[in-house]
């Protein structure tokens, strides 16, 4: 089996994110950047169905400009087989993003595709069901499972999709509980964050990514249509709360609450 | 003079809240675009809820049935979606985003080679929307290019659309293809809680890493909790200390919220928490430490020591509602 999955680089989200006075993006210096915290629970899931799934190759693939290589170093330490970075220096929406996975995945033969559900930068939460339209695969979004992070299951690396059979059975996190679907492979599945708790890398598995495949491909190449349909014409902060007031006790707090702010 | 079609979701045979938030968004855009506002319901047997709908003031309603949409899945109902936008030349595809929204408008977005907005707080007149991004750090001002397009509204910035006026009702026979059934369903395991869905919740009560353990999120917050009729969250700090499960997390690696009233407990107010419910419409903050960054955005701060404030402040609220 091959499990294609998909990384980004996006800035730590412990980082504090501040719009440029002009309004053409973020300030960007001295900002840290690291593997989506989803994309990241992506990789886990992979490496999981590799190790105790009967085997499979996991190809890590991301979109980007010649820095995401260290993003996709960090995956092959994780333990992902090899990586390839489509180098794209200009921003693509979801939809040109879905394009060029979609060529990977017909290039690749990829039987699974696992990608984080959204990206902590444009919060779009569309590229992974956008990729499996245009493959015309099922597709299960924001998987999840039932046991907690802190189970029994979970200590032992135990995967929450279930592969066998040529198809995959995902738990998915809905509103209002949780929801299981079968699909037939091959399929795209997004990942929410009760899924797993991802590895560090270790130590050697640092060395070993050093000499593992990272191919570098120019996003023309593929010959896909990476046309924006969705334009970002401006970025403004958003309206800043000032801070109110402090009450002094639990009698006002409930108070004003009541016949100030008419909440409660 | 673009019309827009809404997708409304339904479930145990209702129509949901947050479709009539789908409905007011889509009327809104279709006044600014000057079209018409149509709804669209997908299911086995559900013209009686195509007919409710008709009663929002939404022009027409097309009602869509076939086994397969009974149990909702991305894959049927995409197809059914973007068969129905080409057909009937729809220029905008609207539904709120909840899971459902989620999972299926992106989807049908690819297949038609449409351009997709997320989370849509606003539509402009000039035809440009205002979306967040980077967990509501920046406000984006988006144009789709051309057309269709497909829009996810955010379901807490529009208020659900009042009933008035009676449109039209009309079936549409529409065949799904036996690869858009591929996807089996297989069970749904409801979480049966008397506690409102926290991202739906007028009022949330969240616990930070202050509460010092699991126990005391179930012996000191969760009587508040109840006492208010709320939905219970918790900081990062506190589900990574173990107290409480992910799904309770609140925050930009968690859940988004923004409730008529957040009350923070014991949370010191990490950017990441921040991020994650600085749009409530009133913030309360209760935490022994003054200099606390939560208080920042808090309408109104309590310095107190929350084992002694938050037992008081129940005790207040059951007088308040007696």
């Amino acid at each position: 089996m091959k499990i294609l999955v998909t990384v980004k680089r996006v800035p730590d989200p412990n980082a504090t994110i501040k719009v440029k006075p002009d309004g053409s993006g973020i300030v960007t210096d001295n900002l840290k950047y690291v593997i989506n915290p989803f994309d990241e629970i992506g990789i886990e899931e992979a490496l999981r169905l590799k190790d105790k799934g009967g085997g499979a190759e996991v190809v890590l693939v991301s979109v980007g400009g010649k820095t995401a290589a260290e993003q996709l170093r960090t995956g092959l330490a994780m333990g992902a087989d090899r990586a390839i970075l489509v180098l794209a220096e200009r921003e693509l929406d979801s939809l040109a993003v879905a394009r060029i996975f979609q060529k990977i995945a017909q290039d690749e033969k990829a039987d699974l595709i696992m990608m984080g559900k959204q990206a902590i930068d444009d919060d779009a939460n569309q590229t992974g069901q956008m990729v499996a339209a245009l493959l015309g695969w099922p597709q299960a979004t924001f998987a999840s499972k039932a046991e907690s992070l802190e189970s029994e299951a979970e200590k032992q690396g135990v995967p929450g999709i279930i592969v066998s059979d040529g198809k995959a059975k995902v738990t998915r996190e809905v509103d209002g509980g949780l929801e299981t679907l079968q699909l037939p492979l091959p399929a795209v599945v997004t990942v929410d964050l009760r899924l797993n708790t991802p590895r560090y890398a270790s130590l050697p598995g640092i060395m070993k990514a050093r000499k593992k495949e990272l191919k570098e491909l120019p996003a023309e190449s593929l010959g896909v249509d990476v046309q924006p349909k969705l334009t970002v014409i401006k970025l403004d902060p958003p309206p800043k709360r000032t801070a109110g007031r402090k009450v002094a006790s639990v009698q006002e707090l409930v108070q004003v609450l009541h016949n100030e702010a008419k909440v409660i | 003079m673009g019309n827009v079609l809404v997708f409304a979701e339904h479930q145990h045979h209702k129509l949901i809240k947050t479709t009539l938030v789908g409905i007011a968004a889509g009327k809104d855009a279709a006044s600014k675009s000057g079209g018409e506002c149509w709804a669209v319901v997908c299911g086995k047997a559900v013209d009686d809820l195509g007919n409710e709908l008709a009663e929002y003031g939404v022009t027409k309603v097309l009602v869509v049935e076939d086994p397969a949409l009974e149990h909702y899945t991305a894959d049927a109902h995409a197809a059914v979606l973007a068969h129905l936008v080409k057909e009937k030349g729809v220029e905008m595809l609207v539904a709120t985003a909840t899971a459902v929204g989620k999972d299926l408008l992106p989807r049908v977005a690819a297949l038609l080679g449409a351009g997709m907005a997320s989370e849509v707080l606003a539509f402009n007149a000039d035809g440009t929307m205002q979306r967040p991004m980077y967990a509501g750090n920046a406000l984006a001002t988006v144009r789709i290019e051309g057309s269709p397009k497909v829009v996810s509204v955010r379901a807490t910035a529009f208020d659900p659309a009042a009933k008035g006026g009676k449109g039209a009702v009309e079936k549409v026979g529409v065949s799904i293809a036996a690869e858009a059934k591929r996807t089996e369903f297989v069970e749904f395991n409801e979480i049966t809680s008397d506690r409102p869905v926290l991202t739906d919740a007028r009022i949330v009560v969240s616990g930070g890493r202050a509460l010092k353990s699991g126990e005391n999120f179930k012996v000191v917050l969760e009587p508040l909790v109840d006492a208010l009729g709320a939905a219970m969250g918790a900081s990062r700090a506190a589900v990574d200390a173990g107290f409480v499960p992910n799904d309770l997390q609140v925050g930009q690696t968690g859940k988004v919220v923004a409730p008529q009233l957040y009350i923070a407990v014991g949370i010191s107010g990490a950017i990441q928490h921040l991020a994650g419910m600085k749009d409530s419409k009133i913030i309360v903050a209760i935490n022994k430490d003054e200099e606390a960054p939560i208080f920042q955005v808090s309408d109104y701060g309590l310095v107190a020591d929350l084992f002694k404030a938050v037992p008081e402040l129940t005790e207040e609220v059951k007088k308040l509602k007696h």
